[in-house]
């Protein structure tokens, strides 16, 4: 075998156990790289109360209300099987909205109300002007 | 491709090339950005903020793709010891690393109106970050290896190795937002779901990605020729000295 193809083989090789190695220990990686437990998540294994954590998900429509002192608001953050009640006192981002993604930083008071200290906002992969959008992806905004 | 090992005929058509290039991308990509930024519509959800893609999108695509450069290259040099690899590979290296530094701090720019914040240890930004160290420890490496003394100085297969390897942060960082809960939303184009960007942003994103390529193509190919020029250079030097 001539040298050029026996150095091929071994470079190919070595590439696809490489790459073989990485992606099981990603996808190993999977609930440990996560950036933001779920609520069914929290459903199947509760964090800690006290512990801070980020909870994510989407903002339950209809869900958002503003307490009497004007600056805290309680929402609900839901997946397809679960819903967590958050509530959070401050700024949200312009992007926070009813039907929309969420990523609330906080701890578990009791095990189920979460308490936020921060709250960033999740917008999905879709771009499109304004005239597009129509009814089908509206989300409401929070004033 | 072993017909371009010879330095003067790759210089022949390299030469030319660079300049078309260069013109034809740069001029590609400030139209697209420009009708992008100025005329373009605003997004239903963010408004003019996602303006920025027209940058972020292109500089991330060639962020990955100079070290996609660098494997490739790096293959050809540990495999065929094609004599213009090595040279290709320490090209690629400056431009991508340009090129990732501009999508971070673009993504930094767009997330804290958006998201709400600068920066966050998510998949997605945490695996791009690393990206660019890759791309600064590259380069150390190719200087410190040429600068070396020794048998196999000049050749760079350390650095071409290390090409290889780090090759395999693309795929972590392009399944980083399927395979992990992220901040960063999921994929907006891909082969087999088409684009959930529409088409009126779509094209002139595509455009500035296309324009922003052939740019980064002049720019390999002109850091090519200075390296030749310099191997030349020092070369002639060393038999001037010698006589």
């Amino acid at each position: 075998m001539k040298a050029k193809n026996q150095r091929l083989i071994l470079i190919v090789a070595a590439v696809v156990a490489m790459l073989g190695a990485v992606l099981l220990a990603m996808s190993g990686l999977k609930d440990q790289a996560a950036y933001f437990y779920a609520p069914s998540d929290v459903l199947r294994s509760p964090p800690a109360l006290d512990r801070d954590v980020r909870l994510g998900g989407m903002v339950r429509t209809g869900s958002v209300k503003k307490l009497a002192d004007g600056v805290t608001i309680r929402f609900v953050v839901e997946d397809e099987r679960h819903a967590i009640p958050v509530e959070f006192k401050g700024i949200v981002p312009d992007l926070f909205r009813e039907g929309s993604g969420v990523v609330a930083e906080g701890k578990f008071v009791t095990p189920g109300q979460f308490v936020a200290s921060n709250i960033l906002a999740k917008h999905d992969e879709r771009y499109m002007p304004p005239q597009m959008a129509g009814d089908k992806h509206k989300t409401g905004r929070v004033s | 491709m072993h017909a371009y090992a010879n330095p003067a005929r790759f210089l022949k058509i390299a030469r030319p090339l660079t300049g078309w290039l260069g013109l034809v991308g740069g001029v590609l990509l400030i139209l697209c950005v420009v009708y992008g930024v100025l005329f373009g519509p605003a997004d239903y959800l963010q408004g003019d903020t996602v303006r920025i893609i027209y940058i972020h999108v292109p500089a991330a695509w060639l962020g990955m793709a100079g070290w996609s450069g660098i494997a490739i290259a790096s293959a050809m040099q540990l495999i065929w010891r094609h004599p213009l690899a090595g040279v290709a590979g320490r090209a690629c290296a400056l431009p991508g690393a340009v090129f990732a530094a501009i999508c971070l701090a673009t993504g930094a720019i767009w997330g804290r109106p958006t998201w709400g914040t600068w920066w966050e240890w998510d998949g997605r930004l945490t695996s791009m970050l690393v990206l660019f160290f890759l791309y600064l420890a590259y380069m150390a490496l190719s200087r410190a290896e040429r600068d070396a003394d020794g048998e196999s100085a000049g050749e760079g297969r350390m650095t071409a190795i290390f090409g290889l390897i780090g090759a395999i942060n693309l795929p972590i960082i392009h399944y980083s937002v399927l395979w992990w809960r992220t901040l960063h939303q999921g994929q907006s184009i891909s082969l087999m779901k088409g684009s959930s960007i529409d088409a009126s942003m779509l094209w002139p994103l595509l455009g500035a990605a296309v324009g922003a390529s052939l740019l980064f193509g002049a720019i390999v190919l002109m850091r090519m020729r200075a390296e030749l020029a310099e191997t030349k250079l020092e070369m002639r030097m060393r038999r001037l000295a010698a006589s």
